[in-house]
């Protein structure tokens, strides 16, 4: 097995306020890896390293075989990495069909139209939905909304920040399935961060758990899920 | 009732243009929410270009098409080397910045192409069948033109993969870069289509109002009141605004307060929707479900 995203010392700041330190972490291809910890450990900030969005970073990120670190936020999306970020970021003045086609923007190939069918295959209730605002739709749709986006891009590796946030759990329960699916079918590589870590962990191979930005413990998911330490002093479970 | 006949085209004539120069502050506006001052000066500017052209000897339709490949080159240009170093700074310095841009292109023109008020020609022979004692052929000529232009931007923007994304920079920067969008070359194009738009209006509106380095002041001044009219958000006001405007204008200019002060009208405008009605009468808000 091969890694698709490496973190090798990676410090992130805003500003002058340092929020990671020297974090090491690794997905390798195929793979759903969680980011677990209290607030303001630094999970967003990691994501937000990999994008290279609103944060300076120091250290190595490489997606595959290629240094990515210091690229424009465009330029990494570009070449495969799609990031939901915290509190969706769908265009809500936009439809919900121009939002799925500024998903697959960046794609040359003329497949928009299958892969359109694809995630309407996974979320129905968008095809439902396809002609409407983003912005009326409730939060769990525009959840799905924004990982569908996500989806269009036929991402290498896909970024997900808090999918669960604000949502009922039927729908929380819902949208985990599909990202299960997912990356069943058609393999794809998960970075999540989630508050919800009983959730997270089941959908997860391998987890990272991150404590004032630094790495405190990594490993499988299952043997942290089963660490009764861990879980009481880090995962509120 | 002839005069008012005749004096409601003429309003919906240079409404047209002033619906043009809206769209145009509409456009920038929406992408960065700045209120481009040097709009009018940038398609005086352009307009100068294209009279330099008929000049050197080009079929006005050439000089035309050339204008506006010029417009849009020199429109970006201006994003690219200059307003994009100050699009975070404070509103007041963008402010000077614009202001600055307005003075350096007003008196670029006239140091490249003097003051003499010059009379610009009109593609639309005024002995035209589509002419009437209403409506002159370079009137009805120039709301066609003006009307076709904003058409093809509007399809444009609504049916492009390329109109799209820039909406959607202008919507929301940050989730367009997460998806791949050169959101600063988004904002270039912008203004280079800005400028376009500003570059038909000064050529239509160059044999009425004759072209001079002040040529767009007044007409920029109506522009600001159609736009704010029709809601500064909301790219379909804009034209809207512009022919409401531009109605008014000559009606109150014919019956009210005479043609001397009908300026006045746009200033008057402008503050009353500041007042009553911010949003414009068109001004949408999106639903917003938190």
């Amino acid at each position: 097995m091969s890694a698709i995203l490496e973190l090798r010392r990676v410090d992130a700041s805003y500003g002058p306020v340092a929020v990671l330190q020297s974090i090491d972490l690794t997905v390798e291809k195929g793979e759903v890896v969680a980011l677990l910890g209290a607030n303001g450990a630094g999970k967003t900030t990691t994501l937000r390293a990999v994008s290279n969005m609103m944060v300076r970073t120091g250290g190595e990120i490489r997606l595959a075989d290629q240094r990515i670190d210091g690229l424009a936020t465009e330029r990494i999306a570009r070449l495969g990495v799609a990031h939901v970020p915290e509190g969706r970021g769908t265009f809500e003045a936009l439809t919900v069909e121009e939002n799925l086609q500024l998903g697959s923007y960046v794609r040359r190939d003329r497949d928009v139209g299958r892969d359109l069918a694809r995630v309407y295959g996974y979320f129905s209730v968008l095809a439902e939905r396809r002609r409407q605002q983003a912005g009326t739709l409730s939060g769990g749709e525009q959840q799905m909304l924004a990982i569908a986006r996500a989806l269009m891009l036929r991402p290498r590796l896909l970024l997900l920040d808090e999918p669960s946030f604000g949502l009922a759990p039927l729908v929380v329960q819902k949208i985990f399935g599909i990202l299960g699916a997912i990356n069943r079918d058609e393999g794809t590589s998960m970075l999540l961060v989630e508050q919800n870590a009983g959730l997270a962990l089941e959908l997860a191979r391998h987890a990272f758990v991150l404590e004032a930005g630094r790495v405190v413990m990594s490993g499988e998911a299952s043997t942290i899920a089963g660490d009764e330490s861990v879980r009481r002093a880090y995962l509120g479970l | 009732m002839e005069g008012f006949l005749h004096q409601l085209l003429l309003g919906l004539a240079s409404g047209s243009i002033y619906g043009g120069v809206a769209l145009a502050l509409v456009m920038i506006f929406k992408a960065t929410h700045h209120v481009n001052f040097a709009q009018g000066e940038l398609a005086m500017f352009t307009t100068y270009i294209s009279w330099s052209l008929i000049q050197a000897g080009a079929p006005y339709w050439v000089a035309f098409a050339l204008t506006l490949g010029g417009a849009f080159l020199l429109g970006s240009l201006i994003q690219v080397a200059i307003v994009r170093r100050v699009q975070h700074a404070p509103v007041l310095t963008v402010v000077i910045v614009f202001i600055g841009l307005l003075i350096i292109l007003n008196s670029l023109a006239g140091w490249l192409f003097g003051h003499t008020t010059i009379d610009f020609p009109s593609p639309f022979p005024a002995d035209a069948w589509y002419g009437s004692a209403y409506f002159s052929p370079h009137e009805v000529g120039m709301t066609v033109v003006t009307l076709a232009t904003l058409a093809l931007v509007y399809a444009f923007f609504r049916y492009t993969r390329l109109g799209l994304a820039m909406r959607a920079a202008a919507l929301n920067p940050a989730s367009s870069r997460l998806v791949g969008i050169r959101v600063d070359r988004m904002l270039a194009l912008g203004w280079g289509f800005a400028s376009l738009l500003g570059a038909v209006a000064g050529m239509m509106a160059a044999p009425i109002v004759f072209l001079e380095p002040n040529m767009m002041v007044g007409i920029l001044v109506y522009a600001f009141a159609a736009a704010l009219l029709g809601g500064i958000e909301n790219p379909w006001g804009a034209p809207i605004g512009g022919f409401i405007v531009g109605v008014m204008e000559n009606l109150a200019g014919a019956y009210v307060v005479g043609t001397q002060i009908k300026l006045a009208v746009a200033l008057f405008i402008i503050v009353a929707v500041l007042v009553f009605k911010p949003s414009g009468l068109f001004g949408r808000r999106s639903v917003v479900r938190v």
